[in-house]
């Protein structure tokens, strides 16, 4: 928050600022200081808040055309395929839109660790990202229902079915969550319900990310403290505002290519086949971005142990800030965790790809091994890592390694500082 | 720009991987051209129309397609009869009506509005027939199989002797295509079995493919919309990305730093 003495020019403006400070809030959003070095991974912001907006705006039209009925759900959304005008058009962005979501938001979450976002004093910012995160999983979830096709039935029973794990009212609380004693037409209406629901939840969470990230301002590759506004600052209308904008285009390219001309590649075929409780599908997998999380799930021999390690893979990020005892921030300057990163990067990637498997023979000990050495890279190395590591010299601002030719400079300074240490 | 294209190829390799994982199990289906794949993809009308021709004479006594109406074959994208052609089909069809003013149901000749004639009163009533087994409805069939058109026009002519030593029940097939390879559909085409009124030559293969694409457009009957604007999209959308480029880079070379 860098200067609260904006005065509007106009009378009316001011006197409807002194009442409602909007204007101060629209200035300090276009002037906001932001470092000037950030790359196009620091796009990825803007990028999910269209994401979050067009999901919303097409599913408003959805859920116009939409009939929560487990008879009529899926005629319905045949309905919409073929007779709504642009009703094709309008599904496939929201069914392909979930998908580039996630691929965004990983994008993010996975910027935020090789650079130390989450670090002092950024935490709450990380842990509203993180509450965001598991909200984003539960409405994907819920929609992937929606359509009452064969992968939403069973997808939906076999997750609600993991609450019967929880001991003595595990039972209970699935028969309450199913409204019956099955997955039924009162499970449908009331995902219905809560999809609807989510999202406004998120962009309300998104307005406090984006507030608490206006505190300290943004971090930035080299992951200094920077004085605000200075030499290492821009506004950010109009230098992020129109490089966000060119990030954001160049992803609208690739969402794009999969609405247009391959829109059913990331779903699956079984989905187009109306839930039939009698039939259960050969492979029950759920969408993409939750198979890491579910060879997690499966890994562990143990239902009880299972969920318990699924919830603690996405919990245990929250405690990042504190897991990480490490005083820098970007993995630029720490040599070690720089390969513990890619080999983090590696193993969730191979989680992902173990989780689209069925679980047996040598799959399960792939998953097995990720899953353990997952813990193992948030529960030991990072703590270990911060206290052995011996990290590479930072620079002291933004401007010395980029200004004038500086780049070489900056290489030369930590070659040096490399020697030193030798 | 250099950044960029280092984040650019990395999605790359993401999206392969996805893609890879999710074409893992792959079999080796019949392969031909489909007139509808790529960036320009139509469908080939009189294949289509042909295709609806297999459907009627030799499917739909035990098929339903239930998400199509008769105007369907009349519109724009599809097979595009004629609308007086399409009322004409409609008309063939006895279609239910009811209940009249004096609460009875009647019968009376189809109209455009209506929705394709379904082969059986209910889902029991398609089994008691088939031996047990539902003919899945057509409409979205060609999306609802993992293998899409490949896998319906490999089917159709996957139909061989088992192999020595494999016993059969009564009313079940071997298909070298079919998941388990035992289907409860019998060889259904033959040459020769339909006369096409374009003097295309009925074999199995020819049929086959018609079918399939009749299929492949019950399933997207708005595919060829669908790949125009997308066509119109992403050209746009490049023009924009080059004009918001350069955009930037003009803006950031008031401070100096790379973008």
């Amino acid at each position: 928050m860098s200067d609260h003495n904006y005065q509007p020019q106009s009378k009316f403006g001011k006197w409807f600022n002194d009442r409602l400070p909007l204007l101060t809030l629209a200035n300090h959003l276009t002037d906001y200081p932001t470092p000037k070095n950030l790359n196009y991974w620091w796009t990825f912001g803007g990028i999910l808040t269209f994401c979050l907006i067009t999901q919303i705006v097409t599913g408003l039209v959805l859920a116009m055309h939409y009939i929560a009925h487990a008879d009529m759900a899926f005629d319905s959304v045949e309905h919409i395929m073929r007779d709504v005008n642009y009703g094709w058009l309008i599904r496939y962005i929201h069914a392909n839109g979930a998908s580039m979501f996630f691929l965004a938001v990983y994008i993010h979450i996975f910027r935020s660790l090789f650079y130390g976002s989450y670090k002092s004093p950024r935490e709450i910012i990380w842990i509203i990202g993180i509450i965001i995160y598991l909200l984003m999983m539960a409405a994907a979830f819920m929609g992937y229902v929606l359509p009452w096709g064969q992968m939403s039935f069973w997808g939906a029973t076999v997750i609600t079915n993991l609450f019967s794990a929880i001991p003595l009212v595990g039972e209970g609380i699935v028969t309450w969550l199913w409204g019956g004693y099955s997955v039924d037409n009162p499970t449908l209406t009331r995902f219905f319900t809560l999809h609807y629901l989510i999202p406004f939840l998120i962009l309300g969470l998104v307005v406090l990310h984006i507030w608490a990230l206006h505190v300290p301002g943004n971090n930035n590759p080299v992951g200094i403290d920077i004085k605000k506004p200075s030499k290492d600052t821009v506004p950010f209308h109009p230098y992020i505002v129109i490089k966000d904008g060119f990030a954001l285009l160049m992803f609208m390219i690739v969402f794009a290519f999969f609405v247009f001309y391959t829109p059913n590649i990331l779903g699956h075929a079984d989905n187009y086949i109306e839930a039939d409780p009698l039939v259960t599908p050969a492979h029950i997998v759920p969408e993409w971005y939750l198979l890491p999380f579910y060879a997690i799930l499966r890994s562990v021999p143990d239902k009880l142990l299972g969920v318990v390690a699924m919830l603690s893979a996405i919990l245990i990020l929250a405690a990042l800030p504190w897991l990480d005892t490490s005083k820098i921030r970007s993995a630029v300057f720490r040599p070690l965790y720089k390969q513990f990163y890619w080999i983090l990067v590696a193993d969730v990637l191979i989680l992902g790809y173990v989780g689209a498997m069925p679980a047996e023979g040598l799959y399960l000990l792939i998953a097995r091994i990720a899953t353990a050495y997952y813990f193992l890279h948030f529960l030991v190395i990072l703590p270990v890592l911060g206290f052995k590591e011996r990290t590479l010299p930072i620079p002291l601002s933004i401007t010395e390694p980029i200004l004038g030719g500086s780049p070489n400079l900056a290489a030369a300074k930590i070659e040096k500082g490399l020697d030193k240490l030798k | 720009m250099k950044k960029f294209l280092k984040l650019f190829s990395f999605l790359f390799v993401l999206l392969f991987f996805s893609f890879q994982t999710l074409a893992a199990e792959k079999v080796e289906y019949l392969k031909t051209d489909w007139s509808f794949k790529g960036l320009f993809g139509k469908f080939d009308r009189s294949s289509l129309q042909r295709g609806y021709q297999v459907y009627t004479e030799v499917c739909s006594s035990c098929h339903s397609m239930k998400y199509l109406s008769y105007r369907n074959l009349a519109e724009k994208g599809g097979p595009e009869f004629s609308e007086a052609q399409a009322k004409a089909i409609a008309a063939s069809f006895e279609v239910k009506d009811g209940p009249n003013e004096d609460g009875d149901m009647f019968t009376r000749p189809g109209k455009l509005s209506d929705k394709f004639v379904m082969p059986y009163e209910n889902v029991k009533a398609a089994q008691a027939a088939n031996g047990g087994a539902y003919p899945p409805d057509m409409s979205v069939l060609v999306k609802a199989r993992g293998g899409g058109v490949d896998y319906i026009y490999s089917l159709l002519q996957g139909y061989e002797d088992p192999p020595i030593g494999m016993e059969l029940d009564d009313g079940v097939y071997y298909n070298k295509f079919m998941y388990g390879n035992k289907i409860k559909m019998a060889n259904q085409l033959s040459d020769g079995l339909v006369n096409y009124s374009d003097g295309t030559e009925a074999t199995v293969e020819q049929m086959s493919k018609d079918v399939t694409t009749f299929l492949m457009w019950a399933a997207e009957p708005h595919l060829e919309a669908r790949h125009q604007m997308g066509f119109k999209a992403i050209v746009y959308l490049i023009i924009l990305t080059i004009l918001v480029y350069f955009s930037m880079k003009k803006i950031w070379s008031r401070i100096k730093t790379e973008v």
